[in-house]
């Protein structure tokens, strides 16, 4: 990257800055004239000063004649005044948005680039630098340098002109008041530098512990549960304060110097015009100057001010700027960065890899001397399946790490088939190898989206872009040209349909079955669907679909074994396992209008109590139900799980209802407003057959139903968007698929009913061969942040399908499956090597005993092969390998 | 069955008799009650232990797994309760209990099951009852084997 800040935009921007001060300096004369012209307009216009009956303007050295009349001229120049006003700002307009414009894009050029690096640093930087140092040098340090890239050059010339042209008429007017004029110019030009140099310093330390700060911040968020495990957040804030400490400290050593510079300037600005007072005065006096001259002199000193102040602002921002750039910059030099055209080269050629690992001498040493593998050598077929086993310090891991470049080596080589590992392009090592670690990650997209993560390396298919939207797309590709960013396009195909070894879509769903199958993930993948929504309109042949599968579960359930585990819904029945708002309600909450916590409150609900009388009956049974929590809750301590687990009340509202009962047992009839709407929210939450209370009798039920009627019948037009409402044979957007399915509850009191009802479900859905539709469903399922709405097995699950779905020639894994269960760990195992027949595997075991399922065992010990064979042979030696397994 | 009817019903049973009505209505209100068809197994020797039954209506067995094959040593019937061994001394379950015929039973955690314990020392002497009559009726069923077997 360019060493300095000035280096840089001269390299990415000179046309365009040279374009900029032509534009700057085709503007100076309409300026000029702007400022003249009022002067001609008072003194020949108004002032009547006609040669004869010709008026005579002088534009630059040329005369104008204007053959007309006063009035007419007077026009004529006004608007000529009122023109040059439009063409100045025009100019001021176009220089400003040209000048953002082209910080914007360097910036952007810039912030590509610093990525760019990111993604080519070498992995054992990581373990130096931190994301929370990293993010804020891409996002808010670089930011001020947009704003200054567009004035780097224009500025000082624009204002140095100023300064230039209006010390040339001092000077011309008078060379030594002139000379006095600038006469402190040289000690400022001295000593402030000097100043700022302190400053500079202080800039520097500044961003430093800022990024400290952030790495912090960064730091006590990834270790929050250890922050809580041990009580430790009073060291985290004292840390905390610590920085912000030295932070401030810095900060208001800056203020002081950078207003002190400021101070300084200001008063060798006022010293000048003490000399012109005095030093003038006197020899206007001695009668050597005249006060004409001394007053013109004063009035440019005025004028010069401005730019010089300017000037020196420019000055102090541009030092600012060189910091920043130079300390982001140095930040991205690290040692060993990768080289650009091996990240970014398209795959030479089609060839597989194949052939013979060939390992010589391979070290690799921390810079301390630690060696974590010493002179490993080895040769041996690639496409077998081989296992690495040994202790945790055997350096097996590294090992892995290395045969997948994503480590360097110390000294040492390896070659896969004749070529160099070191030198094949990604597009090599990250297509035809794959490597899945132990804590792989998975990212905050759904899980299909990470499946399909493996196959991305360029876009495959254009995306077919109509119309504007294609007009939109040229444009947003060349601005992004402009910026030297990435030209290829995100929303294309990317997916690599060959690279997964399918012709098309429906053939990648096929593969996806397998892998899915093969690492035991396909349950858990069924599971997700069922917890999913799809959008009838998009899907409606699954949407009918799985309204079939309704209808079948409802043959199920007529017979009377199982009929009990699920009270179906029923437009015209009570359902007492739902609660009274869903009964009411009879449809799905769409937003927020209608939900649980709402529902009460809403004066539509409210309006259809009223409507079927029910309002002073639930209002009758919200008192019950508050008597009976009081009753209940009251003695436990507050907090206790009870209240979150079984109360309609909460620990902390209980005591404001029981003064809510006291005084409606005092007989007191008119409830405060908001006391009402506690009380009247109470019967929304029962639910019948769960809590038991005998508070819905048939009654209630028979006018809860009635009000349905009415909620669904009258219902205002602008409120039909809120709720999906049930209906038998229709799908229910809102709805999960098992819910669908299901249209009905699980019945409370029924043992086992979920696992009954799942199985039903289960049993039902594959007789309608509807279980990878479900899949697919559940591939929509989003993992989260860092994968975290998925268990650490899943996590891994996910990672080595999503590596088997890739087809590598060669898969590397390195204990990825460590987090699993024994049983699941050599189910796993079995079916990867099985999908991996005629392909090369490493394996780096963290359980021995898995060995004998390859067709070669490395042993190694402190970074050393000691013993290495087939499986039996190892066994009949008696030496490292059976003492592994003898320990495990 | 309304949670007052079921407040009757557990009253009747002689461990909680001596327990305030509130406190059996808190019982009640955050025990599960479960049915269970006949045959279906409550739950099963060896299984970790989270929750105590009382016997509403039905009966059931208890059954423990011996080198000879399943032995049932008692049936259950109503107002009995079953299941406390485990959550008392954190062992897995003793036995398996199936419904013999169709089952519903009140399901207490093991939380509720200690602060009620706790809170109403009654009613830890009403269990201590029970259970030393168990011990009594054990023993002396091991004397008869022992003699049986001697002869």
């Amino acid at each position: 990257m360019q060493p300095t800040i000035f280096s840089y935009i001269l390299h990415y921007s000179k046309p365009q800055q040279l374009f900029l001060l032509v534009v700057i300096l085709a503007s100076y004369p309409f300026l000029y004239l702007s400022l003249d012209l009022p002067k001609l307009i008072i003194n020949k216009a108004i002032g009547g000063e006609a040669d004869g009956d010709v008026y005579v303007v002088a534009l630059f050295g040329v005369d104008i004649p204007f053959h007309m009349d006063q009035i007419p001229f007077l026009l004529a120049l006004s608007f000529i005044y009122l023109g040059l006003v439009l063409v100045n700002g025009g100019f001021k307009f176009y220089i400003n948005v040209y000048k953002g414009q082209l910080g914007e894009r360097l910036l952007r050029r810039l912030r590509y680039q610093l990525f760019g690096r990111i993604l080519r640093f070498p992995l054992t930087h990581f373990r130096k630098v931190s994301q929370g140092e990293l993010i804020p040098m891409i996002t808010a340090e670089v930011e001020p340098l947009g704003g200054f890239i567009g004035t780097a050059f224009a500025d000082p010339m624009f204002q140095g002109g100023q300064l230039v042209i209006i010390l040339g008429f001092i000077l011309i007017q008078d060379p030594i008041l002139g000379a006095a004029a600038i006469a402190f110019y040289p000690l400022q030009m001295y000593v402030i530098p000097k100043l700022q140099r302190k400053v500079n310093a202080l800039g520097k330390r500044r961003v430093m512990n800022v990024r400290r700060l952030s790495d912090q911040i960064g730091e006590s968020v990834s270790g929050i549960v250890e922050v809580h495990a041990h009580d430790t957040s009073r060291l985290e804030l004292a840390r905390f304060t610590n920085r912000l400490g030295i932070i401030y400290r810095i900060r208001y050593e800056i203020y002081r110097r950078k207003f002190f510079i400021k101070f300084l300037n200001n008063f060798i600005d006022k010293l000048t015009p003490f000399f012109f007072f005095s030093i003038g005065g006197y020899l206007v006096i001695v009668g050597q100057v005249t006060v004409g001259a001394l007053v013109a002199v004063l009035a440019a000193y005025k004028d010069l001010a401005g730019p010089w102040k300017e000037m020196l602002t420019w000055y102090q921002q541009k030092e600012d700027i060189r910091i920043k750039y130079d300390q982001v910059i140095e930040q991205f030099e690290p040692q060993g960065l990768y080289d650009e055209e091996l990240i970014s080269a398209d795959p030479p050629d089609d060839e597989p890899l194949g052939g013979e690992i060939a390992i010589s001498n391979l070290t690799l040493a921390e810079d301390d001397g630690t060696r974590h593998l010493d002179g490993v050598a080895i040769n041996m077929p690639m496409r077998q399946h081989t296992a690495i086993v040994g202790d945790s310090n055997s350096g097996k891991s590294q090992a892995a790490m290395l045969l997948a470049r994503l480590e360097t080596a110390t000294s040492g080589k390896i070659s896969i088939d004749g070529r160099d590992i070191a030198t094949l392009p990604e597009a090599v090592t990250g297509r035809r190898i794959t490597y899945v670690g132990a804590s792989a990650h998975v990212s905050a997209a759904s899980v299909g989206d990470n499946l399909l993560y493996g196959l991305k390396h360029r876009p495959i298919l254009e995306k077919d872009y109509q119309g504007d939207e294609r007009k939109q797309f040229e444009a947003e590709l060349g601005e992004a040209e402009v910026a030297g960013n990435s030209s290829y396009d995100f929303d294309a195909d990317w997916v690599d349909y060959d690279a997964a070894g399918a012709d098309s879509r429906d053939a990648l769903q096929g593969r996806i079955m397998e892998v899915l199958e093969a690492v035991d993930f396909e349950n858990d993948v069924y599971q997700m669907g069922l917890r999913g929504t799809i959008d009838p309109q998009q899907n409606p042949e699954f949407a009918e679909k799985i309204l079939n599968a309704r209808f079948a579960l409802r043959d199920r359930l007529s017979d009377p074994e199982i009929a009990p585990l699920v009270e179906l819904f029923d437009a015209e029945r009570y359902n007492t396992n739902a609660s009274v708002a869903e009964n009411l309600l009879f449809g799905t909450p769409l937003d927020e209008t209608f939900s649980l916590e709402n529902i009460a409150e809403h004066p539509y609900v409210i309006e259809v109590l009223e409507k079927v009388g029910l309002t002073d009956k639930f209002l009758d049974i919200g008192k019950q139900v508050a008597q009976t929590m009081v009753e209940l809750f009251a003695d436990l301590p507050p907090g206790h799980e009870f209240f979150e687990q079984f109360s309609f009340i909460s620990s902390e509202d209980l005591p404001e209802f029981q003064v809510i009962l006291t005084k409606a047992a005092r007989g007191d009839e008119t409830m405060e407003e908001e006391d009402r709407q506690q009380i009247m929210s109470l019967p929304f939450k029962l639910t019948p057959a769960r809590h038991r209370l005998g508070l819905i009798d048939d009654v209630i039920q028979q006018r809860i139903l009635e009000a349905r009627r009415v909620f669904a019948a009258d219902m205002p037009d602008d409120l039909r968007a809120a709720v999906a409402f049930f209906d038998s044979d229709e799908y229910n957007a809102a709805a999960t698929l098992q819910d669908n399915i299901l249209f009905g509850k699980l019945a409370y009191g029924q043992a086992q009913s979920a696992n009954a009802v799942g199985t039903l479900i289960s049993e039902v859905v594959n007789s309608l061969d509807l279980h990878t539709t479900v899949v697919t469903v559940g591939l929509d399922f989003q993992a989260g942040i860092g994968g975290a709405r998925l268990s650490t097995a899943q996590r891994q699950k996910l990672a080595v399908a999503r590596a088997l779905l890739k087809r590598p020639d060669l898969l590397i894994i390195n204990e990825a499956t460590a987090t699993l269960d024994p049983a699941s760990q050599s189910k796993v195992l079995e079916n990867v090597l099985q999908a991996s027949e005629e392909r090369g595997v490493v394996w780096v075991l963290n359980r021995v005993q898995e060995a004998e399922k390859f067709h070669y065992v490395v042993v190694l010990k402190d970074g050393r092969i000691v013993e290495q064979g087939k499986y039996e042979e190892l066994m009949k030696n008696g030496g490292a390998f059976r003492d592994l397994l003898e320990a495990a | 069955m309304s949670l007052q009817e079921e407040v009757d019903l557990l009253r009747r049973i002689p461990v909680f008799a001596k327990i305030e009505p509130s406190k059996l209505k808190l019982l009640a209100f955050t025990s599960e009650r479960l049915t269970y068809a006949a045959d279906e197994v409550v739950f099963k020797q060896g299984d970790p232990g989270d929750a105590a039954y009382i016997i509403i209506r039905g009966s059931a067995d208890v059954i423990i797994e011996t080198p000879k094959g399943p032995l049932i040593v008692t049936t259950l019937k109503d107002n009995d309760f079953v299941g406390e061994i485990a959550i008392l001394c954190d062992v897995p379950r003793t036995a398996t209990i199936q419904a013999k015929t169709e089952l519903e039973a009140l399901c207490i955690s093991k939380d509720l099951f200690f602060r009620l314990v706790r809170e109403f020392p009654e009613m830890a002497v009403e269990i201590m009852r029970v259970l030393a009559s168990r011990l009594e009726l054990t023993t002396s069923r091991l004397r008869e084997a022992v003699s049986a077997t001697l002869e």
